[in-house]
């Protein structure tokens, strides 16, 4: 195999790796602000590690470009949606789960 | 003006990149459809102007500035930290986590350097930016080591460079 493809599954493994650790964020933390922190891991280092690995196994075509693209308008719009959710949840008096201390819980 | 050519230009060089065409003189090249495209894109141009959309916020070419090419790699780098960071937290059994809200000064001029901070905030996992005022910005915190990252200052500086010295 090409290093360039150990390269690639690395990313795309690592990728996957922080989508599921993203879900299981989203299942632990305790309420909803919380899990916003949970889905911003899939949105920013899952989404971009497998785009990026796939941008490796695509080598330089116009499809590395398109995925190019799609990481671009994932990293504008997924904090832009989530501010969305969040201020939204805020404004009709969701009230968040605050303190505990860091070793607690 | 200077907004409706940038605009003109960016989704003309889109719609060549979506279509696949190739250049005039290549194999894959269709005169035809690079014709509607021209005309689409032109027509697209024609409804956001006519719709009031074209300005320094619907085409935010003073942003398109060498600071923000340097911006772009200190975020990346900030978001990875974050990323491992709370990663760590959710994986570790006792889940050391402490939620705070807290209250940061947004010093950007412009609505479009502010949309930038927020969403900066927000894209750095551990920090939600959940009410962006004038001059203030309302963030979520997980910890408070990603509150108190965000109190420093660091990344407002950063962005109010980007908007340069206007």
């Amino acid at each position: 195999m090409h290093w360039v493809d150990f390269l690639s599954w690395a990313l795309l493994i690592g990728g996957s790796f922080f989508c599921v650790t993203g879900a299981i964020g989203l299942l632990r933390l305790p309420d909803f602000y919380a899990r916003l922190h949970g889905a911003g891991i899939i949105d920013t280092l899952g989404a971009g590690l497998i785009l990026i690995g796939l941008m490796l196994q695509a080598g330089l075509s116009l499809v590395t470009v398109k995925l190019l693209f799609i990481l671009f308008f994932i990293l504008i719009t997924s904090p832009t949606a989530t501010h969305a959710i969040a201020h939204t949840a805020r404004v009709q008096g969701l009230e968040p789960v605050l303190g505990g201390e860091d070793g607690e819980q | 003006m200077r907004h409706i050519i940038t605009l003109y230009l960016l989704l003309l060089g889109a719609w060549t990149l979506w279509s696949g065409l190739s250049w005039p003189w290549g194999e894959h090249f269709e005169p035809l459809v690079a014709v509607m495209g021209v005309l689409s894109t032109a027509l697209v141009v024609f409804l956001a102007w006519r719709m009031d959309l074209v300005d320094a916020e619907g085409a935010p070419v003073q942003l398109t500035t060498f600071r923000t090419v340097a911006y772009i790699p200190w975020l990346a780098w900030e978001i990875v930290k974050a990323n491992i960071d709370v990663a760590r937290r959710i994986l570790d059994p006792r889940l050391p986590i402490s939620p705070n809200m807290i209250e940061v000064s947004a010093s950007q001029s412009s609505e479009i350097g502010r949309v930038v901070y927020a969403n900066s905030i927000t894209l750095t996992p551990g920090t939600v930016s959940v009410i962006v005022e004038e001059t203030t910005i309302t963030v979520h915190a997980l910890t408070r080591e990603a509150g108190e990252a965000v109190e420093t200052g660091d990344m407002d500086r950063r962005v109010t460079r980007l908007e340069g010295s206007d």
